[in-house]
């Protein structure tokens, strides 16, 4: 195996800054999904949770198709399909004047693909409960709502921690696939060297890093919230 | 919109897109026959009383987990050639990242599936005075499998779709002829929803068969 290694490339102009500035990109990505895929994910969970079977339907329906569709081939479905099925001002709004087109698009698409699977973990966390507390609750005289509010939803996130932890995680990869419609996001810049530099081994190494990096830190993190929002007992009745 | 929808680019490059469907599918099999072997053995090392070896399996299984799919093709993409010391084309490479990517969650899954059988069942081969090797082969592995088919579909499923990916590295799949298809003919409407439509058929019958194989195993 012939290899010049050089491991200064990466403290080196430019590339480090690539590194820095892809590396805020994946951070950013990710996190702005989360917040859409969280907020999403629990609409759609708790509305398969109910007795309204319209509800349900649509939360079925949502999960399923976001789900058997390749993350990649969603991506490319925003950005290259979505504005041309607009109305032709929209479609030329989206096409012109968004701001930072390919972020928003990962955002939005990392968002909804895995609001679907948040949504999952959610519905498990409730059904987790059992009919007995929502039975109850509803026999206090509180409405539907206040269920939710006052009693199912407290547990089940507590329930739910282990697997959104997990989906977060998934949400960080993925946000890898931003690439693909040009968002010049950690791999990408890590990519990006290598074709400058042809020091591929220290780029990728830089970039696993990175990526290990973060997903350590966040496993310690959560392991410490876990332990501090755990119900006794109940831990293992989250989904897998 | 859809009112120039245009079917006959489809009908057209109808051959095309199936080549690439196959090497898809030869790329999802290839890397569920490797994977499983490899996740087995990983699983076996993992689970073995001996900590050097756990321990080695289980940093494996962590380091592939921690990284993104797209950065392992790009890994392998790099270093396959190098290691081999010739060009071998994307796809092999592919192939190699994918087994290796796969591994590691399969691993994951044979364990907890490993782990799901009884103590009581090891403890009643080590008392028929089965070996280790034998216990594995003839009391424990059978029942895991069993346990773990339904999530061994549906993580072919997630492999099938991610073998998407391999669009970064342009290794001919579906997705790629598609593109292909779709930047030679102007018709990215009508190709990309095609893409998504046929994924979409095929992976939710695959996971409806997956929920009834669930019921019935739950019987």
């Amino acid at each position: 195996m012939n290899y010049n290694w050089d491991w200064g490339v990466l403290i080196r102009e430019p590339y480090f800054e690539w590194l820095v500035s892809g590396f805020m990109w994946t951070i950013s990505v990710s996190i702005a999904a989360w917040i859409l895929a969280f907020s999403l994910g629990s609409v759609v969970g708790i509305a398969r949770t109910t007795n309204s079977k319209i509800l349900r339907g649509i939360g079925t329906c949502y999960v399923e198709t976001f789900r058997n569709i390749p993350l990649l081939v969603q991506m490319f479905l925003w950005y290259f399909v979505f504005p041309e099925l607009l109305p032709d001002d929209a479609g030329m709004w989206v096409k012109r004047e968004l701001p930072m087109p390919e972020f928003t698009t990962a955002v939005v698409c990392l968002g909804l693909y895995t609001a679907s699977r948040v949504a999952e973990q959610v519905r498990a966390g409730i059904e987790a409960i059992g009919q007995g507390q929502r039975n109850a609750g509803l026999a206090m005289g509180l409405t539907p709502a206040q269920v939710y509010r006052y009693v199912l939803l407290p547990v089940s996130y507590r329930i739910i921690v282990p697997p959104l932890t997990s989906e977060f995680l998934t949400i960080f990869k993925n946000s890898s696939l931003a690439l693909t419609i040009g968002v010049l996001e950690t791999t990408a810049q890590a990519r990006q060297i290598e074709e400058y530099t042809f020091q591929g081994f220290e780029a990728f190494t830089a970039a696993t890093l990175l990526y290990i990096v973060v997903t350590s830190t966040v496993m310690l993190l959560m392991k410490l919230i876990e332990g501090r929002v755990r119900i006794p007992g109940m831990i293992s009745l989250g989904a897998k | 919109m859809f009112g120039e929808f245009d079917t006959g680019v489809i009908s057209d490059n109808l051959h095309f897109l199936i080549e690439g469907m196959q090497t898809t599918l030869v790329l999802t099999v290839i890397a569920i026959c490797g994977g499983l072997v490899l996740g087995t053995l990983l699983a076996l090392a993992r689970l073995a009383p001996f900590k050097p070896l756990s321990f080695i399996a289980g940093t494996y299984v962590n380091f592939f987990r921690s990284m993104p799919l797209i950065l392992v093709i790009f890994w392998f993409y790099f270093l396959v050639p190098h290691i081999v010391g010739r060009p071998v084309g994307g796809f092999y490479s592919v192939l190699v990242a994918f087994v290796m990517f796969e591994a590691a969650y399969y691993c994951e899954i044979m364990r907890a599936g490993i782990q799901s059988v009884r103590k009581g069942q090891i403890y009643a081969g080590q008392a028929l005075g089965l070996t280790y090797a034998q216990n594995m082969r003839y009391v424990v592995l059978p029942q895991a499998f069993r346990n773990m088919v339904p999530i061994l579909m549906t993580q072919a499923i997630i492999l099938f779709q991610d073998t998407s990916l391999v669009y970064v590295v342009g290794v001919k799949d579906f997705l790629v002829s598609a593109d292909l298809v779709a930047n030679r003919e102007n018709r990215i409407l009508e190709m990309f929803t095609t893409v998504a439509l046929v994924y979409f058929v095929i992976c939710l019958s695959g996971s409806l068969l997956v929920k009834r194989l669930q019921r019935k195993f739950a019987q």
